[in-house]
This record gives C-alpha cells, sequence and structure tokens, in this order.
C-alpha cells in the first residue's frame, strides 16, 4: 500500500535485530521492542512492563494505554525522583516523538500492571496490547525475566 | 491534609534540588532546612526486628561501615532497581563487601513483615539484611534517617509508598558519609563505596 515509507521502518527492523535477536512488533511507523516484565512472587504485588518504541514517521505519537488479560488494572506511570523522594505518578500518556524514541525503562516510565490474575513465571510471557494515539493498537508478546533481571531475556547475552 | 503538605514539599522539593545540584554533596548548613543529612549511627535511637525476626538496634551497626536504603516489597520499579544496583556493586567489591551492614529498611510495614522481607531481598543478595518494625518503630528510623514517606492511596482501594529513594553510606564510626541518588551515574558509586571501607 505504501511502498516508499515502508522502507525506512524495515531498516530500523533489521538494524534492532543485528544488534540481538529481540522480537519487534510495527504498527504504521512506530517499531515495539525490547519488551520485558520481571516475575512476580503470588499476584498481591504489582508488575511492570518496560519496552522501547521507536517512531520513524513524521509524526509525533503518544502511547495512551496498555491492557492485559495477565491484570485487571494496568497502568502507565512514570518514577519521579524529587528532593531525593520517588513518586510514582500516573502518566496519561508516554510522547514518542517524529524520528525519535520512547523507553519505558527502570527509573522512568514503565507500565504498572496491578491486580494480578495469576503470578507471572520466569521465562514465559504473556500478550498486551498497547493503544497509541494515532498509529492505533498493537498486540505484543512481553518476556519475562527473573524478579531480579535487569532487561529483555533477548538481551542478556549481549549485555 | 495530606494532599495540602506533599504540594508544599513538592514545591519546596523542585526548589532545594536546584540548589542542591549545584552545591554537590558536601554537608552544608544552608541546605539542612530542605533536606536534612541524617544523623550519625552514633545518635540513632531507633530499634527494629531482620527479616529472620532478630530485633537489631541503631547501636549494633557500630564497627561495621553500612549502607542503607528505604523501601517496600510492594514497590514495582524503583525498589527493584536500587536493590539490583546494590547486588552489582556487592558483586564488584567482591569479599570487602562482606565487611558491610546491607540494610532495606521498609516504610510499609503494615505489608513487610519478616516473612515478607525474607523472600524478597534473599532474591538479591544474601548480604541484604531487610527490616520492619512497628508503625512507631519505622517512624522513629525515618527519623533518624532525615528520610519522608507518605502512603498514597489507590482508586482500587490499595495503596502505594513514596519514600525518600537515595542509598545512604556510613563510615565504620557512624559517621555519615555519603548518598547514592537514585538517578546518579553508577560510575559514582563504586568510589563512594570504597570510601567507606577504607
Amino acid at each position: 500500500m505504501r511502498p516508499i515509507p515502508l522502507a525506512l521502518p524495515f531498516i530500523l527492523f533489521a538494524a534492532a535485530a543485528s544488534a540481538e535477536d529481540c522480537p519487534s512488533w510495527q504498527i504504521g511507523d512506530l517499531t515495539i521492542t525490547d519488551a520485558w516484565s520481571r516475575a512476580t512472587i503470588g499476584t498481591n504485588r504489582p508488575a511492570v512492563f518496560y519496552a522501547e518504541i521507536l517512531n520513524a514517521g513524521p509524526e509525533d505519537d503518544a502511547l495512551v494505554a496498555i491492557s492485559t488479560p495477565v491484570a485487571d488494572m494496568p497502568m502507565l506511570h512514570e518514577t519521579v525522583v524529587r528532593d531525593g523522594v520517588a513518586s510514582m505518578p500516573h502518566a496519561m500518556s508516554v510522547p514518542v516523538p517524529a524520528g525519535g524514541s520512547a523507553s519505558l525503562e527502570p527509573g522512568g516510565f514503565h507500565g504498572m500492571l496491578m491486580g494480578l490474575n495469576a503470578a507471572l513465571a520466569e521465562d514465559e510471557s504473556f500478550p498486551l496490547t498497547m493503544t497509541f494515539e494515532k498509529a492505533g493498537e498493537v498486540t505484543i508478546d512481553v518476556g519475562i525475566t527473573a524478579m531480579n533481571g535487569r532487561g529483555p531475556t533477548c538481551r542478556i547475552d549481549g549485555s | 491534609m495530606l494532599g495540602a503538605g506533599a504540594g508544599v514539599a513538592t514545591l519546596a522539593g523542585t526548589l532545594a534540588l536546584g540548589a542542591w545540584r549545584s552545591r554537590g554533596r558536601s554537608p552544608d548548613p544552608a541546605r539542612a532546612g530542605d533536606s536534612p543529612l541524617p544523623l550519625p549511627i552514633s545518635a540513632m535511637g531507633w530499634e527494629l526486628t531482620d527479616h529472620r525476626s532478630r530485633p537489631v538496634s541503631a547501636q549494633d551497626w557500630l564497627g561495621r561501615p553500612a549502607m542503607i536504603f528505604f523501601g517496600f516489597t510492594w514497590c514495582p520499579d524503583v525498589c527493584p532497581t536500587t536493590l539490583m544496583d546494590i547486588a552489582d556493586w556487592l558483586e564488584d567489591l567482591g569479599s570487602d563487601a562482606d565487611r558491610l551492614t546491607v540494610a532495606l529498611i521498609t516504610v510499609d510495614p503494615e505489608r513487610d513483615t519478616p516473612e515478607v522481607l525474607a523472600n524478597y531481598v534473599e532474591l538479591f543478595d544474601p548480604r541484604i539484611v531487610g527490616l520492619t518494625g512497628s508503625a512507631g518503630q519505622i517512624a522513629r528510623a525515618a527519623q533518624d534517617f532525615r528520610v519522608r514517606y507518605e502512603k498514597v492511596p489507590r482508586e482500587d482501594g490499595d495503596y502505594t509508598m513514596n519514600h525518600t529513594a537515595g542509598v545512604f553510606l556510613f563510615h565504620a564510626d557512624g559517621r555519615f558519609a555519603s548518598i547514592i541518588d537514585f538517578h546518579e551515574d553508577r560510575a559514582f558509586a563504586l568510589p563512594k563505596l570504597r570510601r567507606i571501607l577504607t
């Protein structure tokens, strides 16, 4: 349908794939990669969701919502440290600038998965739907690392 | 009342942060009003319970350098990230790290019982001690460290905690040494740790 604009995301995809073998997902001009979460002790504690979002297009976009069958109340949050005190305000959206990227990462923006329906187990994965303001919805697969994981399992060999 | 307090604290925090960034880490009386430094351990009076249900008091820590962090086990982002950093630093320090007292003091004693803490801290490094106590005992410890924390209710009836996120370092004689800030460049952490081990 749009043969020329498709070329750029393809190059980005190729670059990401050559760095490490992390799965990635496309929606419009956006590429989502490095999606991960940590195993949880039971279902009481909230789980996290982290990922990288690349925007190869000419228009700013924003991640506005996440949903997943594993949690009744998934929300976007941002860790903010002010005067040494950490808080995690609810983030209405995560900006993904044109030609740029956004990171959901430890200490910054992250998905908080509350009301878990089952404990998240290491080496398993779960589906998660990301809703973008302009690009729409994409469902990805989130890999679960150990409880003390530092990054997506697909990157562990590289770091 | 909680909301108004948080608003004022946020505003004061924003102003204090700018001033503090330019001034660096040295103890500074002018800073004391905004973000006072912890007491020396020798002047602290807290008494807590560790994750093996043994009593621990501030005075028990004298004689060993210490690395202390306040958090809670329901914390999804800041606390696991900090505990993993701590575990990495302990590994980098090698056997020297055995001379350190390393502790997570919970700001959520309601949920963080010794058993809950035991399941949690051991995931990161067996040298990390989890400490809890009554609400009053935790308040006393926080006061000694000049740590701030508050309970933040959520819409679904659950709650989370805001809390001071820095890692406090103390010399073996109990003198406060420095803070490793949550967003600080990790390259500065190890030299700070080596300084309290010498």
